[in-house]
């Protein structure tokens, strides 16, 4: 289990999210973060106050994947966030101890995966018990 | 306009009262305009808030300077049925002497007309919102003012080929409301549609801007409808009374259509539904009687709901929903004359359940003529204008956002990470706050 986070631009996050539902990586968090990763600044000036933005409105995702999902995670948030230009972000692959669903109490590998895949696994083999 | 300039063939003296009121008349229209600018900022979303409101402060920069140079001219010299001449430009020969068959100095009359040419040009900046250039834009604006705005302000107010039939217009349904709303139908099929457009959810980032854009322009509507009489008369007094209560028919209206769609009667529904009512009495407020008003109002809902359910359907990116809004309201309004004018309230002329099936005719070819021209004259000024400049913003721009790549500004700035540059621009050796550089790197690092 890894836990993947990729920073992208806020314009990206929607071909992001695209992009890994169609990779049908499942179960994210999303936050707005501000950073800064050697992008070229912004200068805004308001009234006789020139300034110049340091930090770039960017988003986090966070994604728990099972480890066969690292590898098309990362592809999605790649094709999802790429503009060729600086400032694109970058993405980080952290093991993972423990996961656990509050709902259910499954841990681990149970919990990173979703629940209608969960399901349909278990509906498909007819008598295939877990302990 | 609604008198009836026979009637006062002599040079009227000017009337202390018409005039109090037409100061104030006027100032109420110009505020429209910013509330205009507040609406729509909150119907854009947040990184294009700023953009959307300067359309319409531009609308005031530049209207104003066209009106005074040519535009007021084109509008309201001469009996020429097409255009009118040069003889007010640069504002020649308006002066405190009344202008005939009104009770207000002229300079006043021309104020209160600038005002609306100001407007109709920033409504139009609701079609391109989050992508239309803001160069391209003050450009278009200078153009339109004088050569879409001034010609049917001439037609409807000024001595032109539909004021001598006799239609009835009484605050600029043809000029406002159509000429707004068909030419920013072709505004939006030129421009083309935002980056994201049809592929995300692009939604209002404010609706509480939205609701108190809308209520300050119903009330800025009361100087709109209220002076368009010139005077403090019945027509008048109608037209003000009318603004209240169209409106309201139309909210309720559109409270009901609202929940059969939604289940929900929804707040930016109730927004759009207010402009819709000003707009619907707008062209009828001196003419019709105030039972005749409550029925526009709700009435006119519908076709006008109708577009705006069904417009972004289509890939036509209309963005702020003009054309529903102002151009089918407006469109229902001047028709509405036809059949319920009333000479017992107006003083004028009969509609068609009156028996002057005329009058009908009269306002049918206001109807037809005013789209036709101002979508077709709109179009082919874009077309020419972006043969000499990008009219859109590229993706990137659009993906920014348009406060940042047009203005360098924007709307919610939270300051985290501004670095205080010196004024030569040549300096981040300050730093802003604690004295850190914000990033990661030290800003002001010697080496």
């Amino acid at each position: 289990m890894k836990l993947v986070i990729g920073i992208v631009r806020p314009e990206k996050a929607n071909d992001v999210l695209e992009a890994l539902y169609r990779a049908e990586v499942r179960g994210l968090s999303l936050s707005r973060v501000q950073g800064h990763g050697g992008e070229l600044d912004r200068v805004e000036t308001y009234r006789g106050t020139t300034v110049q933005m340091g930090l770039s409105e960017k988003v986090r995702f966070e994604i728990a994947v099972s480890d066969e999902f690292v590898e098309p995670t990362i592809t999605a948030l790649c094709e999802g966030g790429r503009t060729d230009d600086v400032g694109d972000g970058k993405i980080f692959v952290l093991p993972l101890e423990r996961v656990v669903r509050i709902r259910t109490g499954e841990t681990d590998h149970a919990a990173v995966t979703p629940v209608d895949k969960a399901r349909t696994a278990l509906a498909r083999p007819p008598a295939s018990t877990t302990p | 306009m609604s008198i009836d300039l026979g009637i006062f063939a002599q040079a009227s003296p000017i009337d202390t009262g018409d005039t109090a009121w037409m100061l104030a008349a006027t100032a109420l229209v110009l505020m429209m305009t910013p509330a205009l600018g507040l609406f729509y900022a909150g119907l854009v979303r947040s990184r294009n808030t700023l953009n959307t409101f300067m359309m319409c402060v531009a609308a005031i920069a530049v209207a104003t300077v066209t009106w005074a140079a040519i535009g007021y001219s084109f509008a309201f010299d001469g009996e020429n049925d097409l255009i009118g001449g040069f003889g007010h430009a640069f504002l020649n020969d308006v002066t405190f002497e009344p202008r005939d068959g009104s009770t207000i100095p002229h300079l006043l009359f021309f104020a209160f007309q600038a005002t609306f040419c100001i407007i109709t040009t920033a409504l139009i900046s609701g079609a391109v919102v989050e992508r239309m250039r803001f160069g391209a834009f003050l450009a278009f604006s200078a153009l339109w003012s004088v050569l879409v705005y001034s010609v049917l302000a001439h037609w409807a107010f000024g001595g032109g080929w539909l004021f001598e039939r006799g239609t009835l217009d009484f605050a600029g349904g043809v000029p406002v409301e159509m000429g707004s709303g068909f030419s920013a139908l072709a505004a939006a099929l030129v421009i083309g549609t935002r980056k994201d457009y049809g592929r995300q959810a692009l939604l209002p980032h404010n609706a509480v801007y939205v609701l108190l854009g809308a209520g300050l322009l119903w009330f800025g509507w009361f100087g709109f409808n209220g002076g368009s009489g010139f005077n403090t008369g019945a027509n008048s007094v109608l037209a003000f009374t009318n603004t209240l209560l169209t409106p309201a028919a139309s909210l309720l209206v559109w409270f009901v259509l609202d929940a059969i769609r939604g289940r929900r009667v929804t707040a930016i529904g109730a927004a759009t539904a207010i402009i819709v009512g000003c707009v619907l009495i707008t062209p009828a407020g001196g003419y019709v009687s105030p039972g005749w008003a409550l029925a526009l109002g709700a009435l006119g809902a519908l076709p006008c709901y109708a577009v705006v359910a069904l417009r972004p359907r289509t890939r036509v990116d209309e963005t702020l929903d003009v054309l529903a809004v102002h151009g089918i309201a407006g469109f229902v309004g001047i028709l509405f004359i036809g059949f319920v004018a009333e000479v017992g309230w107006n003083g004028l002329s009969d509609g068609l359940f009156y028996g002057n099936a005329g009058q009908l005719l009269d306002q049918v070819l206001a109807a037809l003529a005013a789209p036709a021209y101002a979508f077709g004259a709109t179009y082919v000024l874009l077309r020419l204008l972006g043969l000499v400049m990008p009219l859109r913003a590229t993706d990137h721009d659009q993906a920014i956002g348009m406060d940042v790549t047009q203005h360098g500004e924007e709307a919610y700035v939270t300051g985290e990470g501004a670095i205080l540059v010196f004024p030569d621009g040549d300096g981040v050796d300050e730093v802003a706050g604690d004295g850190r550089g914000a990033r990661g790197t030290p800003v002001a690092d010697p080496a």
